[in-house]
């Protein structure tokens, strides 16, 4: 059990599961590049002038600017009854008493619903633990009188209103037996070397405390990140009813499918009796999966015979949804006169929780950053009695970049070299660690185009050289950087009518970066049409594929999902038209969709409309469904997305304040497919990490385990001052490998931007500021 | 939100004939309806006040009566206020965002509460003021945003407000009615340190309504300015601030107003470092001199020391640029 460490058996199977996996990944690495997705590059590719790469406004726009699109919270069911959590106010121990008689009594109040009257449930997959598991907390869901963290859901009332709700819940009283719990990594419930998608978080090539130990220059540093909270600004919510024993949840969520199968396990159900729809959701950013609250609202809303709202206080998204924990990392880099690395060792400790799905693998963006003779990179993890840690915008890279380009900044000041210089000197030819071909990396490209809009040569290699008035003056850069992901599972369904129009049905999710608008995009240039005679329906569990919004995988593995299924219609549609076509006798290799129908390759004479096919057919529409392939493109090459980020601040020399004065990121993620919604992407994740930067904190009260900044007076993100003009560009070159050359860029933003910051404010101060955010008492 | 029951004042008196044991007077509820939906205030009865005194009119000498009612954007924006006063206009515009400026008013501003996280932690923390005798929980906590000066072992909370800083250092008046009739307070006797009883934010009775805030005519304060130093550009509370208005003739400072944020449960007048300054010549020695004086009692917690050096350093910048006299930067 997880709460007890892995069993024998436990261990034993994942031992074998491990060989396996190695056996496996080997085979993969050696096979020929044409059996691998991406082998033979995506004919999109080749294609220019289409939809893609147009700055197409968002097709929901309008909708959300009219506030016509329904999220979560405003769906509307008849008789509906509002959820209030009353949350426990200790980190560890037992309910010893709980008085809800005043709230029972309270006007409007239909239920209140505590572990002893909660229906038995099954407990949440943990995310990871499956394909579909969707829990960010596998921990028991109101089943019993233990309270495992400062926060823990311990009642729920419903009302007739939210404010009656509210109202009821503050009056419960809860009388608790404490006991000493975990809250910090010296009091620790145990460590070890933490794992990834089943992996440890551990690599080693040479003997790189060696190597460092001998090397002429080397600068070895302790970052400190803390933990981040999750602030989207749609507030996690549901809205959900039974139907007999079917269960229909309007959701915020950014995992459809999986939610959908997984509230079935909790509420041993069949997963075609739980439906999940969310068509629009206010941000994600890793933390719109499946948390207490859907299934505490499921559950209450079976107790009652209503349909329930559950709508979470800011206060609530912090108490039961997780955030990034905070990190302690060690990097040394060892280097020859040059400034050719020879040692890069990154190390650190994370806290988590023995129920969340993995630990903050912040050594990740070192894996494939710089060539050198010897890595070593381990992180360790701690276990706390406290939220679970999950995933927050590029989970590693974003935290793991500030030690290791703060750290490679130093490096650079230490040899008196130019820190891009030092970076083009260590590129790698090959992935580091795992020795695979990059399928595209344009890095120094990125930089050497953004160092000269930037104007990086008017910067002063000497600290505190530039000043206005109280104002000092500094620049600084860093390397941003994210895998491509693409997870198994990707399915959809494209389904022309008899006019030629079509529709693309898969279960992916629009959260505000654009998606229905981009796939549209590349659907309509896959099948050859105008965009307007192009809808993609998502964010519905009834659809097509188990697709995660997360891990910045979304348009791939959508893409590649529809690229599948456009092979089939091209066959279903050439069967269909016979021998009477101008297409008669050609195979589907011998074809391309295109100005709404099908051709012959060279020979563009031979050509049928899709409305003349389905017509001679009979067919008022014809469907088909493609499924991805496993992702073994990202075993056999390394797929990175990377970014040359630069910053301008101005630190005030009487009060220590930082001001981001400038910004730019110079972006190689592949292909752009909507520079519009894009460029937002990369502008909403570089803010995000400003305030990684300068000021975002949870402050986690040991004493109690507690969350004590549980709103955003307190928890601080950039507001609009904070954030100046921000320039992105990219090289827009196409990654062979990836669906329509396009990587992901969702997370990259975030990347890289903490570090250049920190190296801004050192050019600017001289200071070198280690523990992060950089507020103002550390530049006094 | 506790359930309450709701009434319109038609004038003062009425107001303070509705106010009972358990009644609190409505404003702009910037402040209080959030402390009622976190159930850190629980009032019976709303007395809504916003319908009273709305105007700004000069008095005879050339003051400023400010009604109780007056929204701080209308106080703000206002010419005179601009002209003669402007350090209240750069404090008020400091503080909060647009949207609460709109709706906060005069007398909400002077009566919000502390933005203590462990004050508004009902159900999880301890807090004096909140439960008297309960113990403090911030003491030894995050105190970031604390007191350094006047705190007391019970209590370690600072008043929030901007405005509140000019109109301390602006030597104002409040015009109270109550249960006795109407009277009126110096500001900088309205709010109080914390002591044993940090549960009471100011010496008011209960009943009390402000009904006005007077500015005496005050020509040293058109040459005067607030310097606010905060975590984040916008949207934050004080960490340090700075209200002060400096004349200076022949090189000798011959008058000064001086009042600090963000350092103590009350607006902070600093009264020591204007001793220290009177009479001498205006010099950043003498500027750093009286910020040290100002700044010597100081009791830091874990997490705030660095204030008591922002403390001075801003102090000192500001009566610089009043001064034009050029002070270096800090730690420069």
């Amino acid at each position: 059990m997880s709460g007890e460490g892995k069993g024998i058996v436990d261990k034993g199977k994942e031992a074998v599961q491990g060989v396996a996996q190695t056996v496996m990944k080997k085979a993969v690495e050696l096979a020929p590049d044409s059996l691998m997705p991406g082998g033979r590059p995506d004919p999109l590719i080749r294609r220019q002038h289409g939809h893609i790469g147009k700055p197409v406004s968002r097709v929901d726009g309008p909708r959300k600017v009219r506030g016509a699109a329904p999220f979560a919270a405003e769906v509307a069911l008849d008789g509906m009854a509002y959820a209030s959590l009353a949350y426990s106010t200790i980190a560890k121990g037992r309910i010893a008493a709980i008085d809800t008689a005043a709230a029972e009594a309270a006007p409007g109040v239909v239920l209140v619903m505590t572990h002893r009257n909660a229906p038995r449930l099954n407990p949440p997959p943990r995310f990871l633990s499956g394909d579909k598991a969707a829990a960010g907390d596998d921990s028991p869901i109101m089943q019993d009188d233990r309270v495992r963290w400062n926060g823990e859901p311990v009642a729920l009332v419903l009302a007739e209103t939210q404010e009656q709700a509210d109202h009821a819940r503050s009056l419960i009283r809860i009388t608790y037996e404490e006991e000493p719990a975990a809250t910090t990594v010296a009091t620790a419930d145990g460590c070890e070397v933490g794992t990834f998608m089943g992996e440890p978080l551990r690599a080693v090539v040479g003997d790189a405390d060696a190597a460092l130990a001998a090397a002429p220059h080397k600068v070895e540093v302790v970052y400190r990140t803390p933990g981040h909270n999750h602030n989207a600004i749609e507030p996690h919510a549901a809205t959900l009813a039974w139907r007999g024993d079917e269960l229909f949840v309007h959701d915020a969520t950014q995992a459809v499918a999986h939610t959908a199968w997984s509230m079935a396990q909790i509420f041993g159900l069949e997963e075609s009796q739980v439906h999940v729809s969310s068509p629009f959701v206010g941000g994600g950013f890793g933390a719109k999966g499946l948390w207490q609250h859907q299934v505490l609202a499921a559950a209450a809303a079976r107790l009652a015979g209503r349909p329930v709202r559950i709508a979470l206080s800011r206060e609530g998204v912090y108490r039961i949804v997780g955030g990034r924990s905070p990190t302690e990392q060690r990097v040394a880099l060892g280097a020859d006169a040059d400034g050719r690395l020879t040692a890069i060792i990154h190390r650190g400790v994370t806290p988590k929780t023995r129920h969340s799905p993995m630990p903050e693998p912040f050594i990740l963006p070192t894996q494939s950053a710089y060539a050198s003779e010897t890595i070593a990179l381990e992180v360790k993890t701690c276990y706390l009695d406290m939220v679970a840690n999950t995933f927050m915008r590029a989970p590693g890279e974003a935290v793991g970049t500030v030690a290791l380009e703060c750290a490679m900044d130093e490096l650079a000041e230490q040899l008196g070299m130019d820190p891009i210089e030092l970076r083009i000197r260590n590129e790698p030819e090959k992935d580091p660690i795992s020795g695979r071909p990059f399928s595209s990396r344009n890095i120094v490209a990125a930089y050497r185009a953004g160092a000269e809009r930037f104007g990086w040569d008017r910067r002063s290699p000497t600290p505190r050289a530039r000043r206005e008035g109280e104002w000092l003056v500094g620049m600084g850069c860093a390397t941003a950087t994210y895998p491509y992901h693409r997870m198994p599972g990707g399915a959809a369904r494209i389904t022309l009518d008899a006019q030629g129009r079509a529709r693309v049905d898969v279960a992916a999710h629009e959260m505000g970066m654009g998606t229905a608008t981009a796939q549209a995009q590349v659907a309509a240039d896959r099948l050859g049409l105008p965009l307007e005679a192009v809808t993609v329906r998502y964010g519905d569990s009834s659809l097509p594929g188990v697709i995660l919004a997360g891990g910045s995988q979304q348009t791939a593995s959508v893409g590649l999902s529809v690229m599948m299924a456009h092979q089939e219609l091209v066959a279903e549609l050439l069967k269909l038209a016979g021998n009477d076509s101008p297409l008669a006798g050609l195979s589907a290799n011998e074809v391309e969709s295109a100005d709404g129908g099908l051709r012959k390759l060279d020979e563009p004479g031979h050509f049928e409309s899709y409305a003349s096919i389905l017509g001679r057919a009979g067919r008022g529409e014809l469907a088909a469904e493609g499924s991805a392939p496993m992702p073994l493109e990202t075993m056999h090459w390394s797929m990175h997305s990377h970014g040359a980020m630069f910053c301008e601040v101005r630190v005030n020399a009487v009060t220590g304040e930082t001001r981001v004065s400038r910004f730019l990121g110079s972006f190689d993620c592949g292909r752009i497919l909507n520079p519009k919604t894009a460029a937002s992407q990369f502008r909403g994740g570089i803010i995000m990490g400003l305030g990684l930067a300068l000021m975002e904190e949870t402050q986690f009260d040991e004493r109690k385990g507690r969350i004590m900044n549980r709103n955003l007076a307190d928890y601080h993100v950039p507001v609009h001052m904070d954030v100046p003009e921000i320039d992105v560009i990219w090289t827009d070159i196409p990654d062979p490998r990836a669906p329509m050359g396009a990587r992901g860029i969702g997370e990259i933003g975030i990347t890289g931007t903490g570090a250049a910051v920190a190296n801004a404010i050192h050019n600017a101060t001289g200071r070198r500021v280690r523990d992060f955010p950089i507020t103002l008492d550390q530049l006094l | 939100m506790t359930p309450f029951s709701y009434v319109r004042a038609a004038d003062a008196d009425a107001a303070v004939r509705h106010s009972g044991v358990d009644a609190k007077y409505l404003g702009g509820g910037t402040n209080l309806v959030d402390l009622m939906r976190e159930t850190i205030e629980r009032p019976g009865t709303l007395v809504d006040v916003t319908g009273l005194s709305a105007e700004i009119t000069e008095t005879d000498g050339g003051g400023l009566l400010i009604g109780a009612a007056v929204r701080n954007t209308a106080l703000a924006e206002h010419g005179l206020v601009r002209r003669r006063y402007p350090m209240l206009a750069r404090a008020i515009v400091a503080g909060a965002s647009p949207q609460i400026r709109n709706m906060a008013t005069v007398a909400g501003n002077i009566l919000q509460r502390t933005r203590c996280a462990y004050f508004y932690d009902r159900a999880g923390s301890r807090c004096n003021k909140r439960e008297p005798g309960q113990g403090c929980d911030a003491i030894d906590g995050f105190n970031r945003m604390h007191a350094i000066l006047g705190a007391s072992p019970a209590c370690v909370a600072t008043h929030p407000s901007d405005m509140c800083v000019a109109l301390a250092a602006l030597d104002a008046t409040v015009h109270l009615s109550g249960a006795d009739g109407e009277r009126r307070l110096p500001f900088a006797d309205l709010h109080r340190l914390p002591g044993d009883e940090p549960d009471r934010d100011t010496v008011l009775q209960p009943g009390d309504l402000i009904t006005a805030v007077e500015l005496p005519p005050l020509p040293i304060a058109a040459r005067s300015t607030y310097r606010k130093v905060r975590d984040r550009s916008s949207y934050a509370f004080a960490l340090v601030s700075v209200a002060a208005a400096l004349s200076v003739e022949n090189g000798t400072v011959t008058d000064v107003r001086l009042a600090l944020g963000g350092v103590a449960h009350k607006p902070w007048r600093a009264s020591k470092a204007e001793q220290a300054l009177c009479g001498q010549p205006a010099t950043e020695a003498t500027f750093r001199a009286a910020a040290a004086a100002e700044l010597a009692a100081a009791e830091p917690l874990r997490d705030n020391a660095f204030k008591v050096e922002l403390a001075q350093r801003t102090m000192v910048a500001v009566l610089g640029e009043l001064a034009e006299v050029e002070v270096l930067g800090g730690g420069a």
